[in-house]
């Protein structure tokens, strides 16, 4: 068994390229930002119906996203198994950036983001969205501070575990705040529910550990570095359970509106009547993004199957952004009912289902945002030691994948 | 249904500390919204003499209010400066009419739909900056300078009431400042409130209208406002929320 090395990715075309290629996304995205800043939202395609669109779900599925990716970090220093160390540096990487391109997506859209400083300096504690903006600007630097943790030498193993420790915390109650963002509005029937923020920690356990070995295996391939077959295949099964932990938690959130007279409405409208939403919730996340996934990986030949781990991650990634359609745009396009058991109509779209259809700026914004996420990491990863170079199933700690 | 009581008044933390900001000379700013166009912001000298023992409210006779009659919505939008534009989708609208149809028994009904002014509102709760507000006097503001168009204040309010102003702005009125990239509401129109009037939609109401709307001091027992809601019952839309709003309806 030899010492894991950490290298920076070479000076290699591919690496340039792709970073070239990002580069190109996210200028795309401030165009379209400058572009929106200017005209005004009118030219997307959000209203004053669908209020929250695709750059919402985009930055949301970032935020949600970065959380989890820590996971594989805190697996390794809070939870003691030394076999995941060696990509831990990488988890930690991606959670900032993932945090980075998902912040950048909301700060963007807003209407006036030019006063970023007023968000910054004024503060409802009322708000969870005002608790959001500390939590995820803390969580940069409580991560920040757990990955020079990590890379520093001669680091206590009692204060890396600290670090993770308090940075695992911190993600809980990050993942938290994001899902109170909606379990706390109590105006619309398809939010208001306390279950989001435990169903939130679910989902970004699932999509960060998702995002996490695509851009592991992918990295891996373009810079001809090996990732354990063994690992990889345990990161595999362990998604395989976060997805099914996703889809218990969405059961007992459509179960119990189900069960209440007032919300039933709004649950024929999801899982029956809505066109776009109904087909995304069983097509898009419970078909290709769950049960597809699982059953490839909970494949007995996954180990052998590299293929089957990247098309499960990839449809576990398309799952949750095809989740978090149903809940942000869904949510909205379906009316408040205000006056239960009357039929209402107004100028302003009352009591009828509000259309959506994104415009190219939103579509740009938000895969900026996915851009700036694999820029940051590709910087990362290109000019810091972040990835090991002999990540081979010998030279992994078994002992410590079981379990 | 058990209705919350009218004038219930909490005084909390948050209003305390707004109260010392409103009364600071802070609050007088003035801000250039377009260029040559400088206008006193919401929550000025005028709020600062808002009186926290008054709250501001209307009761609206669902009755009286026909469904063909638009009076209301057409005087708030002339005087405050919102339009039809002919993008209803995003066109901004303070005050709407909402027809109501009850296909059990077959009774149609229309009313006027406006901010409710609430007294715990969802929109100053959920606003990460505080821009939105409640003044003393019950009503519910958003200030032009702090709000970041975040938009989170429409999901949360339970009435549809807010708009996001999605274009640039022509022809702006000095009286009330709106602007592009944030959020807006009917005001009660608290310019004219503050000098002794009553809001536009209410004086239309009364004049080509059918007279459905009243506006007075809710905690003011000789008012005629008061006098009718002890006498005659009413109701708040969406009261199993809870959120005492300072507009009533009776006959609903």
């Amino acid at each position: 068994m030899e010492r894991i090395v950490y290298r920076e990715l070479k000076s290699t075309p591919q690496v340039w390229g792709m970073l070239a290629l990002l580069a190109g996304f996210i200028g795309a995205a401030a165009a379209s930002v400058l572009y929106v800043e200017h005209h005004g939202h009118i030219v997307t395609g959000m209203t004053n119906q669908i209020v929250w669109g695709l750059p919402h779900v985009f930055a949301i599925f970032l935020i949600v996203a970065a959380s989890g990716a820590l996971n594989v970090s805190s697996i390794g220093s809070v939870f003691g198994k030394t076999a995941y160390k060696p990509v831990a540096r990488l988890s930690s990487l991606l959670a900032m950036a993932l945090l980075m391109g998902g912040l950048a997506v909301l700060v963007l859209d807003l209407g006036r983001p030019d006063r970023l400083i007023v968000a910054m300096t004024k503060y409802n504690f009322r708000s969870i969205f005002a608790w959001n903006v500390l939590l995820y600007t803390g969580f940069l630097a409580v991560v920040g501070v757990y990955l020079y943790a990590q890379m520093a030498r001669g680091v206590h193993s009692f204060a890396l575990r600290t670090a993770g420790t308090v940075a695992f915390l911190w993600r809980l109650a990050l993942t938290t705040g994001t899902g109170s963002i909606f379990g706390w509005l109590v105006a619309r029937p398809g939010y208001d529910a306390a279950i989001m923020a435990p169903m939130f920690i679910a989902m970004s356990f699932a999509f960060g550990l998702a995002f996490f070995l695509i851009v592991m295996t992918w990295t891996c391939r373009m810079t001809t570095r090996v990732f354990s077959p063994e690992l990889r295949t345990r990161q595999a099964r362990l998604l395989g359970v976060f997805v099914a932990v996703v889809v218990y938690f969405t059961i007992i959130q459509h179960l119990s509106n189900i069960y209440v007279a007032e919300h039933t409405g709004y649950e024929r409208f999801i899982l029956l009547e809505g066109g776009l939403y109904t087909w995304l919730f069983w097509g898009a996340q419970i078909g290709l993004g769950s049960i597809v996934p699982m059953i490839l990986l909970f494949h007995p030949k996954l180990d052998t199957k590299f293929g089957y781990v990247i098309l499960a991650a990839l449809l576990v990634v398309l799952g949750g952004f095809a989740q978090l359609y149903v809940i942000i745009v869904g949510g909205q396009a379906y009316p408040m009912d205000m006056f239960p058991g009357l039929e209402v109509s107004s100028s302003f779209y009352d009591g009828v289902v509000s259309q959506y259809s994104p415009s190219i700026y939103e579509w740009a914004l938000g895969i900026g945002g996915v851009a700036l996420t694999l820029f940051v990491t590709g910087l990362g990863m290109k000019f810091l030691r972040i990835l090991p170079d002999n990540l081979t199933d010998e030279n992994i700690d078994p002992s410590t994948l079981a379990g | 249904m058990k209705l919350p009581m009218l004038n219930t008044k909490k005084v909390d933390p948050v209003d305390i500390g707004r109260r010392q900001f409103l009364r600071s000379g802070a609050a007088a700013v003035t801000v250039t919204l377009a260029p040559g166009v400088t206008i006193m912001a919401y929550g000025g000298a005028a709020a600062a003499g808002a009186n926290p023992a008054t709250r501001w409210g209307l009761l609206i006779d669902v009755n009286k209010c026909a469904s063909d009659c638009n009076a209301c919505v057409t005087a708030c939008s002339t005087e405050n400066g919102w339009e039809d534009t002919g993008n209803p989708e995003t066109d901004p609208q303070w005050i709407r009419k909402i027809d109501l149809h009850n296909p059990e028994t077959g009774l149609d009904q229309s009313l006027p739909m406006m901010c409710q002014h609430c007294e715990d509102p969802p929109c100053v709760d959920v606003c990460p900056t505080g821009a939105s507000f409640k003044r003393p006097d019950g009503i519910v503001l958003v200030d032009k300078h702090t709000c970041i168009g975040c938009r989170y204040c429409i999901m949360a309010c339970p009435y549809k009431a807010r708009s996001f102003v999605h274009a640039p702005l022509t022809g702006q009125k000095a009286h009330a400042p709106r602007g592009q990239g944030t959020v807006e509401s009917c005001t009660m129109c608290v310019h004219r409130v503050d000098e002794g009037g009553q809001p536009a939609c209410v004086e239309a109401c009364g004049t080509t209208g059918n007279g459905a709307m009243l506006f007075g001091n809710l905690n003011d027992p000789e008012s005629e406002i008061a006098q009718r809601l002890a006498t005659y019952a009413s109701s708040a839309v969406r009261a199993d929320l809870n959120l005492n709003p300072g507009v009533r309806y009776t006959n609903l």
